[in-house]
């Protein structure tokens, strides 16, 4: 038997008894953040493969409401630092070893971008509103020339900002249910699929909502597989990986994990989604919103389980 | 840093020296002390320790910053700058000791070995207020000295090796 406990009264906020550093915001913003990157994946890709045209809400609409996402993303991040007016100092410095630090770096050159992106989309989305400015019209027009350009710098931006999302909390060893190489790709993979559920849920064209079902059912096995992996190789592990492992599968956060995240944001879905392409009427609003709900509560699992886990000595 | 487990006698006198001397704010604590027992009885083991801001050789807190706010000074310790750091936690989540916090102002705050006193000559609080001289601090890389000579002779321990980070603060077991 060992015990340990703190005699000299060591309660201190946010740390004692359980970390607590990390709250929703930080959830939210690993969300939005990846589905973002998602859509924008997306947006580039059929962008750079000249499909346009086929997918129209994915490059366009889907594109406004990936601003949307990583706007917000960003305000939820902001209202999580404790010591805000120094916030400029991130972009002093570039630090490759610290995932936060290239991750804001991405992170602000791929909101600029898309903010360009939608704004070269502007005037056909719109074309009631009238830029009143030349210049504004001049800008729209050379920003339209060089789509392919902005694609081609937005894919790979996307991809980084999809796995950043995963690598900021796997690069803490201090906790063990982070600390696993393919949280990562787990994270770009949920994130590609709720980008796809985004726009499915904004998509009026029939053929692009095939084609994304197809593409997000893919994505889904495929997650299943990494969570899978995740889970085997935690309980490969060592003790403290060992007892991570345990707070997801007969712990505190099971009912939240299986449940919500693993039956009803992904096989439930899937198996909807499955029906729907075997030619069977399903309201595709149900699995894409039933994804988008998954992916944000195994955002928040992931967070408030991760920091419950710790090293013990 | 040095600490000798079978003198200290968990008085709590280095929590409150390190309060006081660092104006550290009500509720919130950079060293603290712990009992551990194991065993079961009749052969029952107490251990009591004074733990704090490990130093760590290579430093997770410092690698995870964004800023670079958390650095190491000439000498090892890891500091924080006030002004760099925007609190965003990283740090914190990155300790295996659970020794950072968020101070009310908002930066991270954390042991710092009393650096500013160690720059007057003196020793860090904690270690000067000491009643059983259970502490003891000193240039590792220097094999003449007192803590060199201690860790030469007697058996000790560091917290969470597994962890990797190779810590600075050493306890004597034996």
């Amino acid at each position: 038997m060992e015990e340990e406990i703190f005699i000299s009264g060591r309660n201190i906020p946010h740390i004692d008894p359980n970390l607590e550093v990390w709250h929703f915001p930080i959830s939210l913003y690993l969300f939005l953040g990846g589905m973002a990157a998602g859509i924008i994946f997306f947006a580039s890709l059929f962008t750079i493969l000249k499909k346009e045209k086929e997918v129209p809400t994915a490059v366009k609409g889907a594109m406004i409401v990936a601003v949307i996402a990583i706007s917000i993303g960003l305000v939820a991040l902001m209202y999580d630092l404790t010591h805000l007016l120094y916030v400029w100092q991130l972009y002093m410095t570039v630090r490759i070893e610290s995932p936060m630090s290239w991750g804001a770096w991405v992170l602000l050159i791929i909101t600029i971008i898309s903010f360009l992106w939608v704004f070269s989309y502007f005037s056909e989305m719109f074309p009631k509103f009238n830029l009143r400015f030349d210049f504004l019209k001049k800008i729209q027009l050379y920003l339209i020339k060089n789509r392919r350009t902005m694609a081609l710098m937005l894919l790979p931006l996307s991809v980084i900002l999809g796995v950043y999302t995963g690598i900021l909390l796997s690069a803490f060893n201090a906790r063990p249910l982070w600390n696993n190489a393919i949280l990562g790709p787990l994270f770009l993979t949920s994130g590609l699929s709720t980008g796809a559920a985004a726009i499915i849920l904004f998509s009026k064209n029939h053929f692009e909502r095939k084609l994304f079902t197809k593409i997000d059912l893919a994505l889904i096995v495929l997650e299943l597989g990494l969570i899978i992996h995740m889970l085997m190789g935690m309980y490969a592990g060592s003790e403290v990986q060992l007892e991570a492992l345990e707070i997801l599968i007969n712990g505190e956060f099971t009912v939240m994990f299986f449940v919500f995240v693993v039956i009803l944001g992904l096989i439930f879905p899937a198996l909807l989604e499955g029906v729907e392409l075997m030619g069977f009427k399903v309201p595709s609003i149900v699995p894409a919103l039933l994804i988008l709900m998954g992916g944000l509560i195994f955002r928040m699992v992931m967070v408030e389980a991760g920091q419950i886990t710790r090293y013990l000595y | 840093m040095v600490i000798d487990t079978l003198k200290c006698v968990g008085c709590s006198d280095c929590v409150v020296a390190c309060q006081t001397e660092n104006d550290v704010p009500v509720g919130y604590c950079r060293d603290w002390v712990t009992e551990s027992v194991s065993g079961a009885y009749p052969t029952i083991e107490l251990e009591l320790k004074s733990e704090r801001c490990n130093h760590c050789e290579n430093a997770p807190c410092v690698r995870c910053c964004p800023t670079g706010a958390s650095h190491i000074v000439e000498g090892g310790i890891v500091l924080v700058t006030e002004n760099e750091c925007i609190g965003c936690g990283a740090c914190i989540e990155s300790c295996p000791y659970d020794a950072r916090f968020q101070h009310p102002d908002g930066y991270v705050d954390k042991c710092t070995f009393c650096h500013h006193r160690l720059e007057k000559g003196q020793q860090p609080a904690c270690v000067s207020v000491c009643p059983t001289k259970c502490m003891y601090f000193g240039d590792l890389d220097d094999p003449t000295s007192e803590i060199s000579e201690l860790l030469k002779t007697r058996k000790h321990k560091v917290l969470a090796p597994e962890a990797g980070t190779d810590p600075n603060v050493f306890y004597l077991i034996k």
